[in-house]
């Protein structure tokens, strides 16, 4: 087992609507998926943004796309009209979520990123 | 009716590269195939914006960037049958009908343009179903916008009565594209499944190069060919609703990862996808990739459409006031985080305020660029180079001022070696939806005609 970022693992976009953030989590190959749902649980994420006290967090299950989709509510100090962040759309945090570290088999580690070959 | 239909993306938000039309156009064209081309340009605030606009003169209200946007492709579109279905009348959808049909003119081609209003709902009619409605509606005289979002109805009435150019208020985004998609394969508006799958296809095209390598490089990681360039999304839908996702030509990359990306992007439950055409459901969905930057989608499903339609009611919110200051070398973090805690001891009661500290590179580099050039020497060396951030904000406009005259005040009276202060001041709208049962939202086609030149 190796830890690693999710970064080397997994792609994320986020998205607001209000006070509430999506943030989905793509895996970068199908081999690494099962690996996020077990280990990219709602309790997994609560905590990494325990700092931004979200009310809740839902995890939606998207296999055939590879993806997780999270919902957390009440965790941009009110939205864009209303949080003094500089983001106040929350779009940066979906590399919060890609901080994340989890152990990763040693048979996986070859489908992470980056590539050991460069285009440029 | 049979065959397929090519849809693009000119603009996906108000401040898209005005140059993304071009390209799109031109291959839209070049195919000789039925196209339209959406252009989404209305965020929830930017609508708030116009209107304020709109009251210091009714002639305005609309995109301030339309004639940028459409005068360059209004006559290829034109020429080529491609219709053009935008959400840039904005907060004056009538003005803007005005503005197409001048510049048709000017480029000497005739255009029927087909005008959508009724999301507007802060006349007296309207005002009495929001109240019915709406538990915290503000009070009347600090209401600025109130905005039902329309679907794809009434653009297909518009362009079902020979409309070239559709110049619609708040619509739903998806139903930019979903509207020539009924117009063009006759869907039922209740054959739900189609419209679920229209809608997603909307739905990828509404954010513009967001799909198409936009808002996805991240180097060494996600590479994107010239990202300088994007050529903005163009999708290829066929009369059972069939979606294969490509792009106009120059830079940028259609794949699994960046389709996936933008399928999940806003969306909660994604067997949930509301809009007031359809529930659209991608529970089940799944991507292929083509090859040569295509991508189909299959799989998306829908369910019949909400009975209340979204109201975007946005409202006075006070003011955002926004200082900064840098400090550089040694114990630069001490003296920002010092001047922060100056700041709040003397600010006064009664706003809010929030303390940041930025840094890397705000102060240390120089004008022809060669810190930046070096950028990996410089973080190697581990220099302290900070950026202190204060924002307030409140609704007495004096207090958030005297808030930012104690970030100014740093310059003298602060720690050591503070430089480089910035402070903006600006009003906020503040911005909450409601659901207003569909019936009482009324939407109107009318038609204005630009004569050849």
């Amino acid at each position: 087992m190796v830890d690693m970022c999710l970064h080397a693992l997994a792609h994320a976009r986020s998205g607001d609507k209000g006070d509430r953030l999506n943030i989905s989590l793509i895996a970068y190959a199908p081999e690494l998926f099962p690996l996020l749902v077990e280990a990219v649980t709602e309790s997994a994420v609560a905590t990494l943004f325990a700092h931004r006290r979200p009310s809740s967090v839902r995890r939606y299950v998207l296999p055939k796309l590879g993806a997780l989709n999270f919902v957390l509510d009440n965790i941009l100090d009110g939205g864009v009209t209303q949080a003094l962040n500089l983001d106040s759309h929350g779009k940066t945090l979906s590399y919060c979520l890609l901080g994340l570290s989890i152990a990763v088999p040693d048979e996986l580690v070859g489908f992470s990123r980056p590539h050991l070959k460069f285009d440029n | 009716m049979g065959g397929r239909m090519l849809i693009g993306t000119g603009a996906g938000y108000s401040g898209d590269r005005l140059d993304a039309p071009l390209s799109v156009v031109r291959d839209l064209r070049a195919s000789g195939e039925r196209a339209a081309i959406m252009f989404e340009t209305l965020g929830e605030r930017t609508l708030a914006l116009a209107q304020l606009r709109r009251r210091q003169d009714p002639a305005i209200g609309y995109e301030p960037k339309l004639a940028a946007l459409l005068a360059p492709v209004l006559k290829d579109c034109i020429d080529g049958n491609i219709a053009i279905v935008g959400n840039f009348g904005a907060a004056n959808p009538p003005a803007a009908g005005r503005l197409i049909a001048r510049l048709a003119a000017d480029a000497g081609t005739g255009a029927r343009i087909g005008v959508i209003t009724g999301d507007d709902m802060l006349d007296a009619d309207g005002l009495d179903v929001l109240r019915a409605c709406c538990e915290d509606l503000p009070e009347k005289n600090k209401l600025v916008s109130a905005n039902a979002y329309l679907g794809a109805a009434p653009i297909v009435e518009a362009l079902g009565a020979g409309a070239n150019v559709v110049v619609t208020g708040r619509v739903a985004d998806p139903s930019l594209a979903l509207g020539p998609l009924i117009h063009a394969f006759g869907w039922s508006f209740d054959d739900w499944a189609t419209l679920g799958r229209g809608t997603m296809a909307g739905h990828l095209l509404e954010c513009g190069a967001q799909v198409s390598g936009g808002y996805y490089a991240d180097p060494g990681f996600k590479d994107v060919p010239a990202p300088e360039n994007i050529g903005y999304p163009i999708a290829e839908i066929d009369a059972g609703g069939g979606i294969v996702i490509g792009k106009a030509a120059g830079g940028g990359l259609v794949d699994r990862h960046t389709v996936t990306e933008q399928l999940l992007y806003e969306v909660h439950d994604p067997a949930a996808y509301i809009t007031p055409d359809v529930v659209a459901d991608i529970s089940d969905a799944s991507l292929t990739e083509l090859g040569n930057n295509r991508v189909r989608v299959e799989g998306v499903a829908g369910h019949a459409r909400p009975d209340r339609l979204k109201v975007t009611v946005c409202y006075d919110g006070g003011w955002l006031g926004e200082g900064e200051i840098s400090y550089y070398g040694p114990n630069a973090l001490a003296r920002a985080r010092l001047a922060g805690e100056i700041v709040r001891r003397r600010s006064p009661p009664g706003i809010r305020i929030r303390r940041d500290v930025i840094g890397v590179l705000s102060v240390l580099g120089d004008d022809d660029g060669r810190a930046w050039d070096n950028f990996g020497d410089l973080a190697a060396t581990g220099s302290e180079d900070v950026r202190l951030r204060v924002a307030f904000a409140g609704d007495d406009k004096a207090l958030v001022e005297r808030g930012l005259a104690e970030v100014e005040a740093l310059y003298c009276a602060g720690p050591a070696a503070g430089g480089g202060i910035r402070l903006a001041l600006r009003p906020r709208i503040a911005a909450t939806s409601c659901f207003v049962p569909r019936d009482a939202v009324r939407a109107k086609v009318a038609f204005m005609e630009a004569a050849h030149g």
